[in-house]
């Protein structure tokens, strides 16, 4: 089947086998190596990239169903080399160690702090639940989003995301057309 | 210019590594793609016990996509080859043959048995649907004692037993120490216990994969590996690959905790099947392949019996343990359990010890290293009997603690099971500890509690631990039969630029390395942090090295990398002399700079580096380059404390947990980057106290994993643990130059015992004396309601304790 998919502000057209998943054409067609596969249950988050801005499990989305979508993955957040707040905060806050989960879990972060620009350390908790991380205990990631929240205006997740003069009217907090979302 | 350089060591800076990680820029092993790269997928038993009667590939291999399909017999038509193990514990240890794919016969569910190559690795995948085996069921052997009971079916025929080995230390023998059998006839007060280490899954984030390319100069493979060295070596033997036409990259990766040390028939399979096909090949498994395959750790059986005084003065201790191999040996699988035997005295004073391990054979996913490797097994059992001996004196369990354990002013002590502590102060950490927690509040609340029969009890658990690590000194090493030496590399390269590379043996996977090494260089050659370079994990660059795993890379790669720097100032100060005409021993070397003593002549060490690479002007005999190696060995391990308190809340109608606080000091020795070391600290309370409260692997009576996924396997989420208050005394080692002492371990040692502690404290005037973990509120809520001792759970519902295997069915079906 043929889609069209705009990642990280790059537009692609591309055939795809019906069964393909989103995190398998990211990484295997396109190249996205950043957003990493952890599970295959849709537990770990580690595959979680935003579609039309909202966090999804990329590991629970057909490709096909991001036709005519937005995706944003952690290699599309930083502008002209200034690192999106929430991944300076993970940096400031030693909040990753080995790193393959953090992608997943900058992502999810972002969407919570869109959601919740201000959330109480249970509300990040709770928040992250659907992202499993083996090295840090947590305890660092929820310090680094409530830092993020602090550096960052109200909803600014989406705006941060949004890649100037591109046409993507999908991106915005409306209600995603597509499951399979991140918690 | 007087330099004044705030020293580098002792700072909390930020990682370099995170810039690559935050962005997405990564290495892991799986993003590699080459020309003409293909794709692995292995098929893998679903019986645990099985006679292969038959494998019929021919119609994966009329799949499209698929270029071979090959079983053990097409790879290794011989048999002869043998997956490594390097750590034979006794001269007479029974050893089965672990073969590459399962060959004529499968001994656990998840063994390879055919693996496909396909251009892509969904093809590959589906071609395995295709692959059609017959097996004839062979009784499975679960369950440790069922698998030593008279007349028990054994896993591997040939062998005779399912007994691996026997290994004891008695320290009446060895002359440490009295006899236990005598302290325990003589002693005023025995405590005997039986607790269970469940087995776990060590669930590093990232799944193992490999990459092989036969087509560069050196056979290069790829690997989400903590030992790239090691695998080197051993791949290099198992194969008869010449050594140096290998070469091993471990890139980023994604976590090991023990899980990835390891030589995989998987990356053996992938060296043999792109050196026969000439193409490389790739190989990535799932999750629910590394739940089966990837080794799991843990999974004893603990026989514990300590023997006082009235007083609370220990007099004696015994251990007899059981531990599950799983169905062959892996890499340092058989000393893992081995590695307890000095842990389990702990920090106390114990006259007299007797340690004794039966190693075991079961039709499941063998076990090897997983964070800790012994000691949290040892350091639990002692630390649960502890709080059982407090109990049956009535005293109280820090002051019972006290009252045994070494004072900071008897150090150096040499313990009952022969190793010599350098230094510690448990005094400090625990005062420390203490005040942090509220100790004397804690416990008025629980008085409280009790007396309004509240239903929600209140606990409070302790864990005063030390461990070994800084694995280690060769010679102790080879005297416990261990399969190589215990020492690290590290050279450094001085460029023309002044820029420096630290080439490391260490192999980081998520420790921060680089940002450690280089303030230790920073400081060593007084260069900016930002001028140092780390090389690791590629056997091309950092050709010589042992690895990272036991809380080593520090106390021994970071000592070696203090040694290479050593050297390299030792080689600038005659060219230093030599430029400014003066005689070496009126230098000094302070700041990055040589200084002739008594005047403001100075140069830099960059300055020496560009005159050596110029070597215009050398002194007579002098090599032109400062660049140095060194190779340390240490002469004793590190031996880090602390003092861990959790205070747990236990609803008494619903058995669930809920910690209410948890406060750690830890001494750790000298520091180098505070944020690191804390880092360490929380990831290891997480995975201690997820032992306590959530994980388990759980195989049915058929010796299939049921907790195979994600989905059954608890690993906990930020929403299921707590927030950790730590802090540090700090103790200087002093058996090396940074007074340093492991931490990448301490914080899952130390937290399972002060979890269970607390819980079982909160319950016990409801007679409960022990719970099995994981403490899933089915097994506490059971506990509470029957008074049981050593209550565990019913059956074989996940989590299913002792009792999950029937001791009247599962020895054979």
């Amino acid at each position: 089947m043929r889609i069209t998919v705009t990642v990280d502000g790059t537009r692609y057209t591309d055939d795809v086998e019906p069964r393909t998943l989103l995190v398998h054409y990211l990484r295997e067609q396109l190249g996205k190596v950043g957003t990493v596969v952890g599970c295959d249950t849709s537990n770990c988050g580690a595959c979680t990239v935003h579609l039309d801005g909202h966090s999804v499990k990329s590991c629970s989305v057909l490709a096909v169903q991001a036709d005519g979508c937005e995706v944003t993955t952690v290699e599309g957040l930083a502008r002209d080399g200034t690192l999106h707040p929430v991944q300076q905060a993970f940096h400031d806050n030693h909040a990753l160690q080995c790193g393959f989960c953090t992608p997943g879990m900058i992502m999810q972060s972002i969407d919570l702090l869109a959601d919740n620009p201000d959330p109480d350390e249970q509300a990040v908790r709770e928040g992250i639940e659907g992202n499993l991380c083996r090295c840090t205990g947590y305890q660092n990631i929820i310090r680094a989003v409530q830092d993020a929240a602090h550096h960052m205006r109200p909803g600014a997740g989406p705006e941060a995301e949004r890649v100037a003069g591109g046409d993507q009217s999908a991106a915005g907090r409306a209600a995603s057309s597509v499951g399979g979302g991140g918690e | 210019m007087t330099s004044t350089l705030e020293p580098e060591v002792g700072r909390a800076r930020l990682r370099k590594e995170d810039a690559r990680l935050i962005t997405g820029r990564t290495r892991w092993t799986d993003n590699f793609t080459l020309p003409g790269l293909v794709h692995l997928a292995v098929l893998r038993s679903t019986e645990a016990h099985a006679k292969i009667v038959s494998i019929d590939t021919s119609a994966a291999k009329e799949m499209p996509g698929v270029l071979a399909v090959y079983t053990a017999d097409d790879l290794d038509p011989e048999g002869s080859i043998g997956m490594p193990c390097a750590w034979p514990i006794t001269p007479d240890m029974a050893s089965p043959r672990r073969p590459v794919l399962a060959q004529g016969e499968v001994n656990f569910a998840g063994e390879g048995v055919a693996v496909v190559v396909a251009r892509s690795a969904a093809e590959a995948e589906d071609a395995l649907a295709s692959i059609d085996v017959e097996y004839e069921d062979l009784p499975v052997v679960l369950g440790l004692e069922n698998a030593l009971a008279e007349g028990a079916p054994l896993v591997h025929e040939d062998l005779g037993t399912n007994r691996n080995a026997v290994w004891k230390f008695d320290s009446g023998e060895a002359g440490s120490g009295g006899d236990v059998e005598q302290a325990i006839a003589e002693a005023e007060v025995v405590v005997k216990r039986r607790f269970r280490q469940q087995r776990l899954v060590p669930a590093f984030m990232e799944p193992r994969s490999c990459v092989v390319d036969p087509t560069a100069a050196q056979l290069t493979m790829w690997s989400a590996t903590q030992v790239p060295h090691i695998l080197k070596t051993m791949a290099a033997l198992t194969l008869g690959i010449p050594e140096h036409k290998l070469r091993v990259i471990a890139p980023d990766v994604g976590g090991g905790f023990g899980g990835k040390i390891a030589v995989l028939p998987e990356e053996i399979m992938a060296l043999l099947v792109a050196r026969k096909l000439g193409k490389p090949v790739k190989w990535t498994e799932s999750r629910s392949e590394t739940m089966v395959a990837a080794h799991h750790g843990r999974d004893q059986i603990q026989d514990l019996t300590i023997a006082a005084r009235r007083d609370g003065t220990v007099t004696g201790l015994k251990v007899e343990l059981l531990a599950d191999m799983g169905a062959y040996l892996g890499l340092v699988g058989p000393g893992v359990p081995i590695l307890g035997a000095f842990m389990f005295n702990a920090i106390y004073k114990i006259p007299a010890y007797h340690f004794a391990c039966t190693n075991v054979f079961t039709n499941t996913t063998l076990t090897d290293a997983y964070r800790g490797a012994g000691r949290p097994e040892a350091t639990f059992g002692i630390e649960r009997m502890m709080d059982e001996l407090a109990a049956e004196l009535g005293m109280d369990p820090m002051e019972l603690r006290e009252k045994n354990w070494i004072k900071h002013d008897e150090f150096p002590y040499t313990t009952v099971s022969t190793l010599t502590y350098d230094s510690g102060n448990y005094e400090a950490a625990t005062e420390r500890a203490m005040q942090l927690f509220d100790y004397e509040g804690l416990r008025r609340e629980q008085r409280e509690r009790r007396e309004r029969g509240d239903t929600v009890q209140l606990g409070i658990g302790i864990s005063t631990f030390t461990e070994m690590c800084g694995l280690a000194p060769s010679r102790v090493l080879g005297s416990l039969d261990y399969g190589a030496g215990g020492w690290e590399h590290a050279a450094i390269r001085m460029l023309p630029t002044g820029k420096v590379e630290v080439v490391t043996g260490s192999s980081a996977h998520g420790q921060g390395h680089e940002t450690a090494w280089s303030q230790i260089v920073a400081d060593q050659l007084g260069v900016p942090f930002d001028d140092v370079e780390v090389l690791h994990g590629d056997t091309q660059s950092s050709h010589k090295g042992l690895d990272t795993y036991g809380s080593r890379s520090l106390a021994v790669g970071g000592i070696a990398v203090v040694k290479a720097a050593e050297k390299v100032i030792a080689k600038a100060k005659p060219l230093a002399a030599h430029m400014m005409e003066c005689a070496e021993d009126d230098l000094e070397f302070a700041n990055g700079r040589f200084t002739v003593r008594g005047t403001d002549k100075s140069t830099g060490i960059q300055d020496v580096a560009f005159a050596a690479f110029m070597a215009h002007d050398l002194p007579e005999g002098m090599e032109p380059s400062l660049d140095s190696e060194a190779v340390y060995d240490p002469e004793n391990f590190s031996f880090p404390h602390g003092t861990h308190l959790c205070a747990a809340e236990v609803d008494t109608e619903t058995g669930r947990v809920h910690l209410r606080s948890y406060v750690c000091v830890d001494d750790v020795g000298a520091v180098v980057n505070p944020l690191i070391v804390e880092g360490q600290i929380h990831g290891g309370l997480a995975q201690g106290i997820a032992q306590a409260l959530y994980e388990e692997a759980v195989f049915d009576e058929f010796g299939t994993l049921t907790s195979g996924t994600f989905a059954d396997y608890l690993l906990p989420s930020a929403a299921d643990l707590p927030s950790f208050t730590t802090d540090r005394t700090e103790t200087r080692s002093t058996t090396n130059p940074l007074g340093v002492k492991g931490v990448g371990e301490a914080g899952t040692i130390a937290s399972t015992p002060a979890v269970v502690n607390a819980v079982v404290d909160a319950v016990r005037h409801l007679g409960v004396d022990d719970i099995e973990m994981p403490l899933t509120p089915m097994r506490v809520w059971q506990a509470i309601r029957t008074g049981r001792s050593a209550a565990g759970g019913p059956g074989a519902e996940a989590g299913g304790g002792l009792g999950s295997i029937d001791s009247t069915q599962g020895g054979a079906r």
